[in-house]
């Protein structure tokens, strides 16, 4: 702490002495991002202005030893940008400006803090869009989503972040301003800029963002299909898949979910309903219609009971309120929940789901299911009662469950909500230790000091005076029977489980959403 | 030759599987020995030759589809199997109707066609093999086998190493298993055309724009300019969906591209040269904003023009991408010549404040490449510490990296 204190008056001369935070109230309104259950207060904040002051801040930091950590909306549900309790948290939140949009290229340059829901609204009068909408994209930053490599509802067909950017400005983890990329999409030598898109803020810090735009779509179609059950729903979304039609989105919701959100937002969908189906089709006109029609078949085929059909935009927003608001509607009917991110093949959603009720009449937890079913992302919200003694830590036994059913089946622990702190102890269950140790190549190349975002992603035991990062031997530690390594055990070495009932705090993103309502918009 | 560019290979190993290839670089790196990596050899020779090479480790001996999921379109291959044997395997013929969509060779290897980082025309729409690569196995240079990814479109776990090996050229390690995103083979294609004749230059970029930037979802926008100032431009425009619709869609890019003063017409098949480069001794990309095509061409021009070399050039430029081949015949000094003045007037039609493109020789003759490296890669110093850490002898295709070793 020491060494913090002496960087204080050197981080005002950067960043300006009103952008560094040191009271311990204000510095506890960072403790968290929006996965609430990890929780560190870090030793210092600063708010630095220009990618310029980014490289002073990290620069200072690396050449003190002291480990920071990036931060942009603070949305992330995998504690990513989880703060280090004797670190620097580098908050890019006044980076906020959009540099440059080029129509005709269909190019946009921004700062790390811009809103991704800003990138389209300012690209929306040239006749286009940033493509990746992950759910919280009113709030949630540019650079958070390089970082994460986040998706969104309508990445089956647009693909994710990794394939939207086309260059980064970044600061090494040494306080090196560089590019990555030369801004076109265009890769000469090494895709260092693939490599870092989705590295969870472990690789550098970026300061600005190249995006690719897209042309609007002509015409936009939303279907909203209501089934008795999810295996007939899943048999839908196989058979559209199968038939060659590539939708905007494909989402399902089971039961209990449609009926959070509906108590959540009224958004009226059929009473009833073991499942619904949003099937979103988007295209040129000329394509479009006939896909609709094919659709329409394929999903009555499946046993639908009910379809109808959104065309303006707002009764499309209606459809989609509910959801996306899915997430948060929970908390209406359970007093807490944890919301888990996991991916199986397309082919795997019926016996995965059907997996998921065994887990949840075994363990007399529910479990509300609402996933981006076109591409495999589970996104189940094991519901519980935290004052009921047990209740939490059986939530968190189906919670890992349900990712071993995924990785059974061949999938993935996350989909687009990462590692970060929360799921770096499941990594040595679908990667194995060459795996980890290989990534770990990477890290070293870009951050030898291990002082970016430490203690992410990776399960690596953080043993005193240790430099995390690639080792060809034992850690001499262990070789001298000091130490063990939990390489397969449950310990991140990080922050701390909250206690049961901060899961019932919202996430910031969804607090958004609370507020817009009660509003009355 | 089994080898690369004349060098005789010590050893040359047909390796069927990725514990064996690990067993070879074990081997290797107890021993020293340089390694080069080759599927079936066609993009071996683009780039600088290896430096050395003792052993090379011929990967056509994997070749198995290993497994293919028509349901989730996704399909897990050796790195050893062709593009052509893809097709057979989920092609329009197979009864899957499913496609890579790249444009490469049918006889190039998957793991070649990766490492290579090659794709055609459809890059516009599909990207690049990294685009499209969604799990990994790799043998490091120690002979580690590593995976990264797996098997599912939708994955953020772990670091993605794929994108990292993917136009590696193999100085990484080798590539000996991959996972890819399909996609649905479209019912029906079109191709529509426009010519430019050589005083309309303006309105072929024009037409560039117009045909990327429309909500008729071309898959790809090519052009084609054989060469010098004196000669017309022809852009390509890829249309894929249903047969109706891309019916209509042709008839409206059509109009879109004669607007700008383009003869026009539509085709059911590819235009001649279509994702064809007319010769691969000396290939030099430019890339760049599409806004800036215009004074691209116009710096390709004058660049020929300073030094009386005549480059052909084409492709993907509704990408942002094209490329300058120079006539085989060309000498080495006209083409360093060329070269320098191309970088030159690139820069200056390229705006600054950030990167916007530049210009980037792929293939030559060695004397050529040498005299035209680029030390002003962006991030050329954490590409040379990546290096360093996964090869840190620098035994793997030594001498094709192009920040040295």
């Amino acid at each position: 702490m020491a060494t913090i204190q002496a960087l204080v008056p050197r981080m005002r001369d950067i960043c300006g002495a009103g952008n560094v935070i040191i009271d311990p109230l204000e510095l506890r309104t960072y403790e968290c991002d929006g996965l609430t259950s990890h929780r560190c207060v870090p030793a210092l904040v600063v708010l630095p202005g220009s990618a310029a002051e980014v490289a002073e801040v990290v620069a200072l930091c690396a050449r003190a030893g002291v480990p920071f950590v990036a931060r942009g909306s603070g949305t992330g549900l995998s504690g990513g940008a989880l703060p280090h309790e004797s670190g620097v948290l580098i908050v890019m939140s006044r980076m906020r400006a959009i540099v440059e949009i080029d129509p005709v290229s269909r190019r946009a340059v921004v700062e790390p803090g811009v809103t991704n829901l800003a990138v389209s609204k300012a690209a929306a009068p040239f006749g286009l869009f940033y493509a990746p909408d992950p759910s919280s994209q009113v709030v949630c930053s540019v650079g958070g989503n390089v970082a994460e490599n986040s998706g969104g509802a309508h990445c089956l067909k647009n693909g994710f972040t990794v394939h939207h950017v086309t260059g980064l400005e970044i600061v090494t983890p040494s306080g090196e301003l560089t590019w990555l990329g030369d801004g076109t999409g265009v890769t000469t030598g090494y895709d260092l800029l693939g490599a870092f898109t989705g590295s969870e803020g472990t690789l550098g810090i970026v300061t600005k963002i190249v995006v690719k735009l897209m042309p609007v779509p002509e015409v936009v179609h939303l279907l909203l299909v209501a089934y008795s059950s999810t295996a007939e729903g899943g048999r839908a979304v196989s058979d559209i898949i199968a038939a060659g039609v590539l939708p905007a989105a494909i989402e399902m919701m089971d039961a209990l979910a449609i009926e959070a959100a509906e108590e959540a937002v009224h958004c009226n969908y059929p009473a009833g309903a073991g499942a619904v189906l949003l099937v979103e089709l988007d295209g040129p006109a000329a394509e479009v219609e006939a896909e609709l029609s094919t659709v329409r078949a394929l999903c009555e085929a499946a046993g639908a009971t009910e379809i109808q059909a959104a065309d303006d935009p707002a009764e499309r927003a209606g459809i989609w309120a509910g959801r996306k608001s899915a997430f948060a509607a929970v908390g209406r009917i359970s007093p807490a929940y944890i919301v888990q991110d996991g991916v199986v093949p397309r082919t795997s959603l019926g016996a995965v789901l059907a997996r998921i009720a065994e887990l949840s009449a075994e363990a007399g937890i529910r479990v509300a299911n609402v996933f981006h079913a076109g591409d495999g992302n589970l996104h189940p919200l094991v519901l519980y009662d935290d004052s009921v003694p047990g209740q939490a830590e059986a939530a968190e036994k189906v919670s890992g469950a349900i990712l071993d059913a995924c990785l059974e089946h061949g999938g993935s622990i996350t989909g687009e909500h990462g590692v970060g702190v929360d799921k770096s102890r499941y990594m040595p269950r679908m990667f194995g230790a060459d795996d980890l140790d290989t990534m770990q190549l990477v890290r070293c190349a870009f951050d030898p000091a291990g002082l970016c975002n430490p203690g992410k992603i990776f399960p690596t035991p953080r043993l005193c005076g240790e430099v995390p990062g690639h080792r060809r031997a034992p850690h001499p530690a262990v070789v001298a029977g000091q130490a063990e390594i939990f390489l397969h055990g449950y310990r991140t070495g990080l922050g701390s489980r909250g206690p049961p009932g901060a899961r019932r705090r919202l996430p910031v993103a969804h607090r958004w959403y609370c507020r817009r309502r009660g509003a009355g918009s | 030759m089994p080898g690369a560019d004349g060098l005789v290979p010590s050893f040359v190993a047909t390796p069927s599987s990725t514990a064996e290839v690990s067993a070879l670089l074990r081997e290797a790196a107890a021993a020293g020995l340089a390694v080069v990596p080759r599927g079936a050899g066609t993009g071996l020779a683009w780039g600088a030759p290896p430096s050395r090479c003792d052993l090379v480790v011929d990967l056509r001996s994997m070749d198995q589809v290993v497994e293919h999921e028509a349901g989730d379109l996704v399909a897990r291959v050796q790195a050893g199997a062709t593009i052509g044997q893809l097709a057979a395997a989920f092609g329009s013929g197979s009864g899957s109707g499913q496609q890579l969509a790249l444009d490469v060779p049918a006889e190039a290897t998957v793991g070649g066609v990766v490492a290579t980082g090659t794709a055609g025309p459809r890059r516009f729409r599909y990207g690049a093999p990294r685009d499209l690569l969604i799990g990994i196995t790799v043998v490091r240079a120690d002979g580690v086998v590593a995976q990264a990814g797996g098997k599912v479109v939708k994955n953020v776990a772990g670091y993605d190493l794929g994108k990292l090996f993917a136009g590696s050229q193999g100085t990484l390690g080798v590539i000996t298993e991959v996972a890819f995103r399909l996609h649905p083979l479209p019912a029906a294609v079109a191709w529509v055309t426009a010519e430019f004749g050589p005083a309309e230059r303006a309105g072929a970029v024009t037409a560039v724009a117009a045909a990327a930037g429309s909500p008729l979802v071309p898959s790809a926008v090519e052009l084609d300019w054989p060469g010098g100032s004196q000669r017309p431009l022809r852009i390509g425009v890829l249309l894929e969906g249903t047969g109706p619709g891309v019916a209509e869609r042709s008839r409206q890019m059509s109009e879109l591209l004669a607007a700008p003063g383009g003869i026009t017409s539509i085709a059911e098949t590819a235009p001649a040269r279509w994702g064809v480069l007319p010769s691969s001794v000396t290939v030099v990309r430019v890339s760049f904003w599409v806004s800036s095509l215009g004074p691209v061409l116009d710096a390709v021009a004058a660049a020929g023009a300073d030094t009386g070399v005549r480059p052909a050039v084409s492709g993907p430029a509704g990408a942002g991408a094209l490329y300058a081949c120079l006539d085989p015949g060309t000498a080495d000094e006209d083409a360093v010549r060329f070269m320098t003045a191309l970088r030159e007037r690139v820069a200056g039609a390229l705006e600054s404040g950030g990167p916007r493109g530049g210009v980037t020789v792929l293939t030559a003759p060695p004397a050529v490449l040498a005299a035209c490296r680029d030390g002003t890669v962006p991030g050329l110093a954490l590409m040379r510490a990546v290096k360093d850490q996964f090869d840190p002898d620098h035994r793997m295709f030594p001498g094709r990296f192009g920040g040295g070793g």
